[in-house]
């Protein structure tokens, strides 16, 4: 059952066409990556699902609504949650916070229960927690225990991306959007957030879409590959299909000269 | 930084019931001022509203103000353009110049060179006037603002407006609460003439002929020299700037300073125009003035003497054109409150302005 | 390592001592010297206007000798350079003034400057005439600023002797209505006459005895803390603990902070309560208006330190609470007299201002932070002009106000602007609901949301929170608050005019949030309490009387020191901290011994 499906969508800006006719869909439960050269519009691809771009033309439908022109705050409401590409984690605000904070749109209380500290108050303040240090603790030790008190600009930066990801977990999303999540890391890092991403789909039900340049990655974890190139998918399919296919090559490298110098 | 986020929308989608209630601010006073114009063209036709010549009158005042709004206005437009906040204190410097404008004419009077030789009394006022506005900017500059270059976006606000505050309580302790009054404008110069059919005082005719030569020597210095060249670079992007060679703190006082100048020059013909200056002369018109940047658009100089002169025929016109037909009593005393009124709507509906803004690349949201 | 006498910083003592000269200079001809001359410190002849006077040398000579500790770098050794420096700054000042008081001799701008007159010249020559008063400003200057450069060569010891001297006399000196009134209530009058002279002032002997006093206090606090820093144990009583935390000891645990917060509540609120009964009416009124601005400053606490939004206009709401209330229960409203009860009309004020609130925080949500800061300033004039209209004066009775605003009925007692101990109570009561209500929004789910838009609206908004009704909460909260303060103020003055919501009140109490400290509430008390309780409020004296004409002056300069000296405030928040100070405020926690116990073995790749 298609999670997502964008129907030929368009948008330029400033006389750059970043997206155009784009056909995408993605089923319940997949995890499909992204791939393609720099500047194919993969970044604006996320901002156009996430409500922060507005195409010219085409749709995009989630759950069978559609989601264009949507508020971004709304389109997370919904259900879709993403991560950035240049951390933006909120830096003085503890860790625990910025996971708690990010349950915003799962919970209700709003004046009175906190003035009153009435019983409803309380027991969600209790479940978010609860469900804060679980969402922290599927990172193993690193994020929990006296860290979960310290302001989000200590941590390291494999560390911040971990953190991105439980925000996003914590909006309780039913599809999550990954931007390079392993970008910057070390082998043994990528190693384990793959995993983790993999138990991100079996364990907590998240279908997945991931933009990513580290191929290990995309090879390990992905079910299907669309790739990407000025706007326009110009492959999917398996990770191998795809990296065989001559577009997908010329796109990466370019055609080699047929005539000799 | 914050990602290249396109939301293209038109004014009157309603997403929620805070766009619900934006579209219904539009259209009411969109309303207002349609059945007040209607019900003022009513009252011309039947013979009750306003005489040709009070018609004119109000025009030329109406541009006379304007210039003084735009000239102003530059200043907190040069300096939005550049460093991406409001300096409260803008009005001040203003009020400085008038202040100083009218200590040298009264000195001037005093000794007779002012009824003798006017245009040299008013060429050593406004030079002084421009000489303390602007070290009133420069050292604005230096004291409070420079070292908060990097802070959070609200803390240079915040310190413009201790800054205006303390300037205003400060030519408050220093000269006193009581309105100073400029120097009569010799009987010669002031009377009205006929200037290509157009009857007007001598004194408006001063004020557009100065402001006039104050912009074009701005558009020279701006369009023609290097230093002009400089300040549209750091005015674009200050880091690319410094890597070409521009120094950018320096160029940065130099706009303080000409936007420093040009209120300084207001100031002088203020007081000219409406002898009475005192330490809170700088407020509203601070205000106005910045309304007539954002109208005009934010960092766009030419835009910001077109919206001084939206501002000063609205000023005059409005109050008479939309209130009075519409019955509400003492139009006079509200006269503020439609400016701030034009302030907010301005914002609210029209915050690029009309002619588009120019903001340096840090401060583009 | 000393350096020689002769290696001074000319260029630094210039600066320094020019710009603090040309400030007395101003401060001179505003005439702030003068005025406070009034008001005598130490009883015969030491009056504050003096005192603020050689101020300024001893400013100049500790700033110029001043330099920054950093960490790990030597310390410069102090000596008898320090104290040529201080002096010759001093005597830049000294120049200064004596520049000044030459021009008064010679030229006559007395029409311009209203304060370019003979007393002004006489008090800055000291009543001594032109030579005499020039050498006295000499050996002044020189002497002070002297001063001034030699504070930094006094041992840690030695430096708290001197601030702690000054400190008991110039509070005992200052605060003399308190001081007297609390001594009269506790029937301890014959203290006063110790302390005090007829006309005001300390007595010579009694300062002589006071400095004794504060000197051996002095020392015995520095003894004490010597002997807890060289406990290695912690002490036996939360007290001592707490002492040891101040001291740079270990962290008090969270048992014992909660401890000391209850133990620091309870006293705050028994002194709250016994207080005003032994403070005489004028005291008693201060706190009022002390009380009402902290009502207020919360308020804008909330919107300005918590959701992080700039309101300039937010005297509005203050006037939308005073007005509903004169409406409400007036006699002589215009429009219709309902001459309701404070209480029954209060849930009004709450509606009206939360509507008001919603009006006005609605088309301002989405815009920039500079463009919505002027925005509100131009709705909280819109709204003071519409007050004040004869076109609406049929609702709110235009300049002349509404009048004959009755008392509070509680408890069978009729609570009025003439009984400020009543009065007192009501704010502190409505006070502490504004304590309770940010304190606990600060940790709820809203506080939450507030922190994210502050750091990056765009990344709240991508994390699922509605910006647009969160920062409207915010408005709505400030705005209740704000109205509360305005209801009570409109009951205590018994009626209200339009001048008192001018653009200067939403003004005064941006500067008491930013000098108290953003964001946090004992920063904002503190704030209020310093402010207008020793400045006096937009209408209202504070305690320096003296200053009343010059306060505003000294909000603007307080206003701009803050910013650039101490952005975070008085008192700061923990969190403020991080933001302004981030990487530095850590690596002291960590100097300090702040390590955090790991008490989860392999932490992993951090």
């Amino acid at each position: 059952m298609n999670l997502l499906k964008i129907n030929d969508v368009t948008i330029s800006f400033g006389g750059i066409t970043a997206l155009s006719h784009l056909d995408f869909h993605v089923d319940e439960g997949e995890i499909v990556s992204v791939i393609g050269p720099n500047g194919a519009g993969k970044t604006t691809f996320f901002n156009t699902i996430t409500g922060l771009a507005i195409p010219n033309s085409g749709d995009i439908i989630f759950e069978d609504r559609s989601i264009v022109g949507i508020e971004p705050n709304e389109i997370t409401n919904r259900g879709i949650a993403r991560t950035f590409q240049n951390v933006r984690l909120f830096p003085n605000m503890t860790i625990l916070d910025n996971v708690k904070v990010s349950q915003h749109c799962r919970s209700k209380q709003l004046l009175l229960g906190p003035l009153f500290n009435t019983k409803a108050f309380r027991e969600e303040e209790a479940e978010i927690h609860r469900r804060a240090e679980e969402i922290l603790g599927f990172f193993g030790t690193r994020l929990i225990g006296y860290r979960m008190q310290q302001p989000a600009f200590v941590l390291s930066y494999a560390n911040r991306r971990r953190l991105e990801i439980a925000r996003a977990m914590a909006t309780q999303p039913k599809l999550l959007l990954l931007d390079e999540p392993v970008a910057g890391m070390n082998p043994i890092e990528s190693a384990e957030l793959t995993r983790l991403i993999g138990r991100l789909r079996s364990e907590w039900g998240f279908t997945i879409i991931m933009v990513e340049h580290d191929m290990k990655v995309v090879r390990d974890v992905s079910d299907r590959v669309v790739v990407l190139d000025h706007g326009e998918t110009i492959a999917q399919g398996s990770y191998e299909e795809v990296s065989s296919d001559p577009r997908v090559i010329e796109a990466y490298l370019g055609r080699p000269k047929e005539d000799a110098s | 930084m914050a990602s290249t986020t396109v939301r293209r929308e038109s004014v009157w989608r309603i997403n929620n019931w805070v766009d619900a209630f934006l579209v219904l601010i539009r259209v009411g006073a969109l309303s207002i001022i349609g059945i007040g114009l209607i019900a003022f063209a009513a009252q011309q036709m039947s013979g009750e509203g306003l005489t040709g010549p009070q018609l004119r009158d109000l025009l030329v005042a109406g541009v006379a103000q304007g210039a003084m709004y735009g000239l102003i206005a530059l200043g907190y437009s040069m300096v939005y353009g550049v460093l991406g906040f409001i300096n409260f204190a803008h009005g001040e410097v203003f009020m400085s110049g008038a202040m100083s404008g009218f200590i040298v004419s009264t000195v001037l009077f005093e000794r007779g060179l002012w009824e003798k030789n006017f245009l040299l009394s008013v060429a050593i006022v406004l030079f002084i006037a421009i000489t303390v506005s602007v070290l009133a900017t420069i050292l604005m500059e230096r004291i409070a603002y420079r070292p908060l270059r990097n802070s959070p976006r609200l803390i240079p606000l915040i310190t413009s407006i201790g800054v205006s505050f303390f300037m205003q309580n400060a030519v408050l302790g220093l000269f006193g609460p009581a309105s100073k009054t400029y120097p009569q404008l010799p009987e010669a110069l002031s009377m009205r003439r006929n200037i290509l059919g157009v009857h007007i005082e001598g004194t408006k005719l001063l004020v557009f002929v100065v402001a006039a030569i104050s912009m074009a020597g701005l558009w020279f210095f701006v369009e023609r020299t290097k230093t002009g060249k400089a300040m549209r670079a750091v005015a674009e992007d200050k880091e690319i700037a410094s890597l070409m060679g521009i120094n950018v703190d320096r160029i940065i006082v130099t706009t303080f300073a000409i936007g420093g100048a040009m209120a300084g020059i207001a100031g002088v013909l203020w007081g000219l125009l409406f002898r009475g200056v005192n330490f809170f002369t700088g407020f509203l018109p601070g205000i106005k003035a910045f309304t007539a940047a954002v109208i005009g658009g934010v960092g766009n100089l030419g835009g910001s003497m077109a919206g001084g002169l939206v501002l000063g025929l609205a000023e005059n016109i409005g109050p008479l054109f939309v209130l009075a037909p519409l019955g509400v009593p003492g139009v006079s005393q509200l006269k503020d409150a439609v400016a701030f009124s034009v302030l907010v709507l301005v914002l609210l509906f029209k915050p690029k302005g009309l002619f588009g803004e120019r903001l340096s690349a840090e401060d583009r949201a | 390592m000393s350096r020689p006498i002769a290696d001074l910083d000319i260029k630094k003592i210039t600066v320094t001592g020019g710009s603090i000269g040309l400030g007395a200079i101003l401060v001179a001809l505003v005439g702030m010297f003068e005025g406070l001359n009034g008001r005598l410190i130490i009883s015969p002849g030491f009056t504050l206007g003096y005192l603020f006077l050689v101020a300024f040398p001893f400013v100049a000579g500790y700033v110029t000798v001043k330099e920054p500790v950093l960490e790990g770098i030597e310390l410069p050794e102090r000596g008898p350079r320090d104290i040529a420096a201080g002096a010759l700054a001093g005597l830049v000042v000294g120049a200064c003034l004596i520049g000044l008081i030459a021009l008064l001799q010679t030229i006559d701008l007395s029409e311009m400057m209203p304060n370019w007159r003979a007393p002004l010249y006489q008090f800055l020559t000291i009543n001594r005439g032109y030579s005499g008063g020039v050498l006295a400003l000499l050996g002044i200057s020189l002497i002070f600023g002297g001063l001034g450069g030699a504070l930094h060569t006094l041992p840690q010891l030695g430096k708290r002797i001197v601030s702690m001297i000054l400190q008991v006399v110039l509070y005992i000196a200052v605060l003399e209505p308190v001081v007297d009134d609390l001594l009269e209530g506790f029937g301890l009058d014959f203290v006063n006459d110790l302390l005090y002279e007829k006309r005001g002032g300390l007595k010579f002997g009694s300062t002589i005895a006071l400095t004794i006093l504060a000197a051996g206090t002095a020392i015995a606090i520095y003894r004490a803390r010597e002997k807890s820093r060289s406990r290695t144990e912690p002490a036996p009583s939360v007290f001592g603990r707490l002492v040891q935390q101040m001291n740079g000891g270990p962290r008090l645990n969270s048992a014992d902070r909660r401890l000391a917060t209850t133990y620091s509540l309870v006293i705050t609120v028994v002194a709250t309560v016994i207080l005003p009964f032994f403070l005489g009416k004028i005291v008693n009124e201060l706190l009022v208006n002390v009380g009402l601005f902290i009502l207020l400053a919360l308020g804008l606490n909330v919107v300005v330190g918590l959701a992080g939004i700039l309101d300039l206009g937010y005297v509005a709401f203050f006037a939308v609470g005073a007005y509903t209330m004169a409406i409400l229960t007036s006699p002589l409203s215009p429009l219709f007299t309902p001459e309701m009860s404070f209480w029954a009309a209060l849930p009004i004020v709450i509606a009206a201002a939360g509507i008001v609130g919603v009006l006005i925080g609605t088309p301002v949500i989405k815009m920039r932070g500079d463009y919505l800061a002027i925005v509100t300033l131009g709705f909280g004039e819109i709204i003071r002009i519409l007050f004040l209209s004869d076109w609406l004066g049929p609702i709110f009775g235009g300049a002349q106000g509404i009048r004959k605003i009755p008392g509070v009925n509680i408890f069978g007692a009729n609570l009025n602007g003439t009984d400020p101990r009543g009065i007192f109570f009501l704010v502190a009561a409505f006070m502490s609901i504004a304590i309770y209500a940010s304190w606990s929004l600060e940790r709820s789910r809203l506080g939450r949301a507030w922190m994210a838009i502050r750091e990056d609206e765009q990344v709240a908004e991508a994390m699922g929170i509605n910006t647009v009704t969160s920062k409207l909460f915010a408005f709505i909260v400030g705005a209740i608050l704000a109205s509360f303060a305005g209801a009570i103020f409109a009951i205590k003055v018994g009626s209200v005019f339009p001048n008192s919501f001018k653009l200067l009140v939403s003004i005064i109490i941006l500067v008491v949030v930013i000098v108290g400290g953003i964001g946090n509430i004992p920063g904002v008390i503190v704030g209020a309490v310093v402010l207008i309780g020793v400045l006096g409020g937009p209408t209202q004296p504070g305690l320096l009387q003296e200053l009343s004409q010059y306060k505003l002056l000294v909000y603007g300069a307080l206003l701009i020191f803050m910013m650039l000296a101490r952005p975070e405030g008085l008192v700061p928040s923990a969190v403020r901290n991080r933001e302004l100070h981030g990487e530095e405020a850590l690596q002291d926690d960590w100097l300090k011994g702040d390590k955090p116990t790991d008490d989860k073995k392999g932490a992993g790749t951090v």
